[in-house]
């Protein structure tokens, strides 16, 4: 396998441009909501919402604002984690989602049968149906253009760098760099998340330099594998299955012996014997 | 708050409800067919046939729902073999993997019992049928058919808990919730039809009805560990959710059916009838509530970013 790649995200230097997804939609030709009518989301400056079946990379714009012009507004351009432990490829089905050479994950939708099993097993709220396709569809880490020598269409349009393509390796040691530039600086609040290999899920292929708690961002604190409730969950099917069927043994064995003294009671002499 | 708010619905809805439902009947219809079958006696007969078709019936329209739930149905035997190289595919850790060669083995097994049934009837004169009706492959038949019917019964809840989502995942009694819920529901339903149509089997019928109280019984405890085991996230029932647990499931769909049942029940069909209508009812409300309360829930940052 070659190198892990990814994407490492700085969201200290995020602009909030959203240069990375029209670049996204742009390279991977996907289609436009509501057959490109404007759409507003009516409560953010953001009008992309969420990441989608037909929106790969998404610049969150987390605004705090308890009063006018008081408050601090967040970005972060989110997309699929690529994580090394991924929890959608463990649960598809039909084998349509796979780890490729690059160490990226990837949906092949003329394998994917759009069960959905995908969906509500990331962890992250990445994945979703692409309605052309229907078919499920998220970031591929631009496979064709990394096949190719490029890199992904989001990081080569970012204008203040705030993702970086590389090698994972890389990344980290250039991750770290900045969280101790930060830091120094007298940002204290600044680490990085999922860039730990002995973390959650085996460390994500795209991580990223927060400032807040990972809920802030809408990232979970401590992502994990469905896989994980596998045992426990069927374990206590069986323990169930075989209550239900001693239950239906015991009632069979009670229904004879019924019965049994129902005829016992009817073979009994209805006289009474002489005094 | 849970990691599990993170998360976006797979947008399982009402096909997958009527598939929980039907294959819950379809699941706990084939072990019950197969302790009459291996245990029982002969007046049992005419409901071990009765339980063989609704199970086969079950499991034909359980392949229908779930091929048309799919965004791709075409691709439907995706889920069985590898659309690459035509070889087989199977993930023990998937319980969608799992189930679809599930539904395949129950729904044969639940084949060859009503290929039986049919012949005892005289209504299939192929005469290899007939052993499926009593003899050595009549009961390996019910073995592994009550085995493949317990495991369609259970399964549903096992693959909704090995997901990322609310309630789902935060959890591992589903399956056991499931599974008594499919024993209930299958009892009653076979208990609807044997009175609705008139079928002379009275002892089956009381036995029937004894096994679908205890089952009742084991889901009202299991219901309450559940919701005992989801911790914080039970405060996703405290609202129009929650009305519909308690109302349509815990009520209607539990105590009441117990409630009418604790007669002498071998004499009053009118009240086992609905006894059984409240059970049916009661499973499938449960199964809406577990699927959609979950279903509505999207990813928590909305919120969160603008608190």
């Amino acid at each position: 396998m070659a190198e892990a790649m990814g994407f490492y995200t700085d969201t200290t230097v995020c602009i909030g441009c959203k240069a990375c997804e029209v670049a996204c939609k742009s390279w991977n030709q996907l289609p436009a909501r509501e057959g490109g009518q404007p759409e507003l989301s009516g409560m953010s400056y953001d009008n992309t919402v969420r990441l989608s079946g037909t929106t790969w990379r998404h610049v969150k714009f987390i605004e705090q604002f308890d009063a006018p012009y008081d408050g601090r507004w967040l970005m972060m351009s989110d997309v699929c984690k690529h994580c090394v432990q991924a929890a959608c490829l463990e649960v598809c089905p039909t084998g349509a989602i796979i780890r490729t050479e690059f160490d990226s994950v990837v949906i092949q939708s003329d394998v994917c049968n759009g069960c959905r099993a995908c969906i509500g097993a990331c962890p992250f709220g990445v994945i979703d149906i692409n309605p052309v396709s229907a078919t499920a569809q998220k970031c591929t880490l631009c496979y064709d253009r990394l096949g190719v020598g490029l890199e992904p269409a989001c990081s080569k349009a970012c204008p203040t760098d705030s993702i970086q393509f590389g090698p994972i390796s890389e990344l980290r040691t250039r991750a770290e760099t900045r969280v101790g530039q930060l830091q120094a600086a007298g940002e204290k609040r600044a680490y990085l998340y999922g860039a730990d290999p002995d973390g959650a899920l085996g460390g994500l292929n795209s991580f990223y330099l927060l400032v807040d708690e990972p809920e802030v961002y809408g990232l979970p604190r401590d992502p994990k594998l469905p896989s994980r409730n596998v045992a426990k969950s069927s374990l206590f099917s069986g323990l169930g299955a075989a209550l239900m069927g001693i239950v239906g043994l015991v009632s069979l064995r009670k229904r004879r012996m019924d019965e049994r003294s129902e005829s016992d009671e009817g073979s009994r002499p209805t006289t009474t014997p002489p005094a | 708050m849970s990691d599990t708010f993170f998360t976006e619905p797979p947008d399982w809805k009402w096909l997958i409800i009527f598939y929980f439902f039907v294959g819950g009947i379809a699941g706990g219809s084939l072990f019950l067919a197969s302790i009459l079958q291996l245990f029982g006696r002969p007046s049992d007969r005419p409901v071990i046939r009765l339980a063989f078709k609704v199970a086969l019936v079950g499991a034909i329209i359980s392949g229908i729902l779930l091929t048309v739930d799919l965004g791709k149905p075409l691709r439907f035997f995706h889920m069985l073999i590898e659309s690459e190289t035509g070889r087989p595919t199977l993930k023990l850790w998937s319980p969608m993997s799992v189930g679809a060669w599930g539904l395949l083995f129950f729904s044969l097994f639940a084949f060859l019992g009503w290929l039986g049934a049919r012949h005892e009837e005289g209504k299939l004169k192929w005469s290899p049928a007939a052993l499926f009706t009593r003899g050595p492959l009549a009961a390996v038949n019910a073995v592994l058919g009550g085995i493949m019917g317990f495991f369609l019964a259970g399964y549903t809840g096992v693959l909704l808990s090995v997901t990322n989502r609310p309630i789902w995942a935060d959890s591992n009694w589903l399956g056991a919730l499931f599974l008594f819920s499919s024993a209930s529901t299958a009892a009653a339903f076979l208990i609807l039809l044997i009175t609705r149509r008139g079928v002379t089997a009275s002892a089956s019928l009381e036995w029937l009805s004894r096994v679908d109280k205890s089952a009742l019984i084991l889901e009202l405890l299991t219901l309450i560990v559940f919701l005992v085991s989801l911790g914080a996230v039970a405060r996703v029932f405290i609202g129009w959710w929650g009305l519909v647990l308690v109302l349509g499931v815990l009520i209607a769909g539990i105590l009441a059916p117990l409630a009418i049942g604790a007669g002498k029940v071998a004499r009053v069909t009118d009240r086992l009838g609905t006894m059984a209508m409240l059970v049916l009812f009661g499973g499938f409300m449960l199964r809406v509530v577990v699927i959609l309360a979950s279903e509505q829930i999207h990813v928590a940052s909305d919120q969160v970013m603008r608190s």
